[in-house]
C-alpha cells in the first residue's frame, strides 16, 4: 500500500518534472544569480568584481537618468492602465447587448490588440504622430494647434500611453465575459424599483464586475511596467526627447546591452521585481474594500 | 411604427459602425500608404486612396537587408515559432494534467510557484538568462528563444489546467478502473479532450513568437538570422534613406500571418481569454 502512495507521488514529479528543471534553470537561479551580480561590477567580457552597494548608491545617487526613468514609467503607469481599463470598460458595455451580429463589431474591434505589440504598428504610430502626420491633421482640422510628438518629452510620453489605450482589446474580452455573468434580472428589478442608468451601473454593474476588475488592474499593471517594444521602436531606442520616453526596462535594456553594466543592469531588475510584487500584494490587500465576491457565504 | 428594440438598433449600428471604423483606421491608413510613393505618403496623409497606386514599395521592401530578403525572414520566423509553439503547447499540457488530475505532495507549492512565475517580468530575468546562454555558447543560435519554450509556459500550464478541470473525473476513474495507466490516461483521454485549450494555447504562442522582439535582438545578430521582427527593426534604424513606402509595405507584410489567424481562430482567442481570466 505504501509503496503505490510512493509511486503515486512520483508519477506526478514526473509530470510536472520539465516545470520544475525549467523553473530552476531558466528562472530561479538566474534571479539568484542577478541578485549576486547586482552588487558586483561586471562588463561580460572580464570577471565580476565584487562592489557591495556601489551599485545601488549609484544608481539612487549618481545617476539623474536613474529617476527620470522612474518618474516617466510611473507617469505611463498611473496613466495609461486606468485610461485602458475605463475604455475597455465602456466599449465592453457597448458591445453586451442582445442584436446580431455583435460579434462582428467585437472582432474588429479587438484586431488592433492582437497586433499591437509588434514592431509594425510601433512603426505604424511613430508616423501618424510625425509633425505632418494624420493626428496632427486631424488636431488642426477640429482647430487646435499641431503639436511636436516628438519634440517634446510629455507630448512624446502621451504619444505611448494613447497606444496603450488603443490596446484595450483583452481587458474589454474579459469585462465582457464578466457582464455577460451578471443575471438580467438584477437589473429589472432595479429598474422596477425605480433605479436609473446611472444608479444600476455603480450598484449592481460595478461591485458584480469588481473581481475582474481586480484581475484585469493587476494584469494591467504587470504589462505596463514591462513595455518595451513601444518605447524603443518609436524613440528609435534612445528614450527621447530629453528621456521623456525613457521607460524602465527601455533604459534596464539599455544599461546591460548598450553599456554593458550588467552589475547595474541586474540591481534595476531587482528593483524592479521589488516593485513589481510589492504593488501587486497591496492591491490585493486593499481588494477587501472594494472587490466583492457574490458567494461569501460559501468561501 | 418600430418597435422599441427595432429602434434602438437603428440608432446602435451606426454608433458602433463609425467607433469601429475610427478604432481600425490607423492599420488601414498603414495598408493604403503602402500602396502609395514614398514621396506621397505624408502629402497626402488625409486621404486614404493611393494615386496612384504602386507595388513598387513591396518589391523594393521584399529586397530586405545585407542581402538577404524578407522571405529569409519570414522562413527564419517561422522554424522560431513552430519549435517554440509545438514545444512550449504540448509541454504545457502535459505539467498541466500533472497539477489538475494527481495527488501529490507538494503539489499547492509547486503550483503556487507556477502562478508566481506568470507574473514575473520577463525583463527580472533577462541579464542573468543572456549571461548563462552566452556561456553556453548559444549566441547566434535560436536556442535561447526555443529552449525555455520546451519546459511549459505558466500561462498555458493555467489555461489548460482551467479546461482539464471542466472534464469529469469519472472518465479518469473508469479509465484507471479498466487498467490504463496515468500516462496511458494522459495520452489517449485527457490530451484528445483538452484539444479547443491547445488549440487556443497554439494561438497565442503563435502570436507571442511572431511578435518577439527581444528575444531575436538578444541573441540573433547576423542578418541572415533575422526575424520578421528584428529585420522591421533595422529597416527603421536605416530610416534616414527615408524609404517610408517600403517599411510601410514589409509592416503591412508581417501583420497578415497575424490577421488571417486571427480571423480563422478568434473564436479560440475570445474564449482564451474570456475563461483564462474569469475562472482564476
Amino acid at each position: 500500500m505504501k509503496a503505490r502512495q510512493l509511486r503515486n507521488h512520483l508519477t506526478g514529479y514526473v509530470f510536472i518534472s520539465p516545470f520544475i528543471i525549467g523553473f530552476l534553470a531558466f528562472t530561479f537561479i538566474p534571479i539568484c544569480a542577478s541578485l549576486v551580480l547586482s552588487f558586483t561590477d561586471y562588463n561580460l567580457f572580464s570577471p565580476p568584481r565584487w562592489a557591495g552597494l556601489d551599485n545601488f548608491q549609484n544608481l539612487f545617487s549618481q545617476d539623474t537618468k536613474y529617476w527620470k526613468s522612474v518618474r516617466v514609467t510611473l507617469t505611463y503607469v498611473l496613466f495609461a492602465v486606468p485610461l485602458r481599463l475605463i475604455f475597455a470598460l465602456l466599449v465592453a458595455m457597448l458591445l453586451n447587448v442582445p442584436f446580431r451580429g455583435i460579434f462582428v463589431y467585437r472582432t474588429l474591434i479587438y484586431l488592433p490588440s492582437i497586433i499591437g505589440g509588434s514592431v509594425a504598428v510601433a512603426i505604424m504610430w511613430r508616423n501618424l504622430f510625425g509633425n505632418e502626420g494624420i493626428i496632427n491633421l486631424g488636431l488642426v482640422f477640429l482647430g487646435f494647434d499641431p503639436v511636436r510628438w516628438f519634440g517634446n518629452p510629455t507630448a512624446a510620453l502621451w504619444m505611448l500611453i494613447l497606444l496603450a489605450v488603443w490596446q484595450f482589446g483583452s481587458s474589454m474580452l474579459i469585462f465582457l465575459a464578466g457582464l455577460k455573468n451578471i443575471p438580467a434580472t438584477y437589473y429589472e428589478a432595479a429598474s422596477v424599483d425605480g433605479a436609473g442608468p446611472l444608479r444600476r451601473f455603480f450598484r449592481i454593474t460595478l461591485p458584480l464586475l469588481s473581481p475582474v476588475i481586480l484581475f484585469n488592474l493587476i494584469m494591467q499593471t504587470i504589462a505596463a511596467f514591462i513595455t518595451f517594444i513601444p518605447a524603443y521602436i518609436i524613440t528609435k531606442g534612445e528614450g527621447g526627447p530629453l528621456d521623456g520616453t525613457l521607460l524602465y526596462p527601455l533604459y534596464l535594456f539599455r544599461k546591460g546591452f548598450v553599456f554593458y553594466h550588467m552589475g547595474e543592469a541586474s540591481a534595476m531588475a531587482w528593483i524592479l521585481l521589488m516593485v513589481v510584487a510589492l504593488l501587486t500584494a497591496l492591491l490585493f490587500a486593499t481588494s477587501r474594500f472594494w472587490v466583492y465576491y457574490e458567494s461569501k457565504g460559501g468561501s | 411604427m418600430l418597435s422599441k428594440s427595432a429602434r434602438k438598433s437603428l440608432l446602435y449600428h451606426p454608433l458602433v459602425t463609425v467607433f469601429t471604423i475610427l478604432m481600425l483606421y490607423p492599420v488601414i491608413w498603414l495598408i493604403m500608404s503602402s500602396f502609395k510613393p514614398s514621396n506621397l505618403i505624408f502629402a497626402t496623409a488625409d486621404s486614404l486612396i493611393p494615386k496612384p497606386w504602386i507595388w513598387d514599395n513591396y518589391a523594393i521592401g521584399w529586397k530586405g537587408i545585407g542581402g538577404y530578403t524578407f522571405g529569409t525572414f519570414i522562413g527564419n520566423t517561422f522554424v522560431i515559432v513552430a519549435l517554440a509553439t509545438v514545444g512550449a503547447v504540448f509541454s504545457s499540457a502535459f505539467i498541466a494534467f500533472g497539477f489538475a488530475r494527481l495527488q501529490f505532495f507538494g503539489r499547492s507549492f509547486w503550483f503556487a510557484v507556477m502562478m508566481a512565475t506568470l507574473m514575473l517580468p520577463f525583463e527580472v530575468v533577462m541579464v542573468p538568462q543572456y549571461i548563462l546562454f552566452s556561456q553556453l555558447g548559444w549566441i547566434n543560435t535560436i536556442l535561447p528563444i526555443v529552449v525555455p519554450a520546451w519546459f511549459g509556459q505558466a500561462f498555458f500550464i493555467f489555461l489548460i489546467m482551467q479546461f482539464i478541470r471542466t472534464i469529469p473525473t469519472e472518465l479518469d476513474e473508469a479509465a484507471i478502473i479498466d487498467g490504463c495507466g496515468r500516462f496511458q490516461l494522459f495520452a489517449r483521454i485527457i490530451l484528445p479532450l483538452t484539444m479547443p485549450a491547445l488549440a487556443t494555447a497554439t494561438i497565442f504562442s503563435f502570436y507571442w513568437r511572431w511578435e518577439d522582439l527581444l528575444g531575436p535582438l538578444l541573441y540573433l545578430n547576423r542578418p541572415k538570422q533575422y526575424t520578421v521582427s528584428l529585420a522591421l527593426k533595422m529597416f527603421l534604424d536605416n530610416e534616414t534613406i527615408s524609404n517610408w513606402g517600403a517599411m510601410f509595405a514589409m509592416s503591412v507584410v508581417s501583420l497578415v500571418p497575424v490577421v488571417v489567424v486571427f480571423f480563422l481562430a478568434q473564436k479560440y482567442i475570445v474564449e482564451g481569454i474570456s475563461t483564462s481570466g474569469l475562472k482564476a
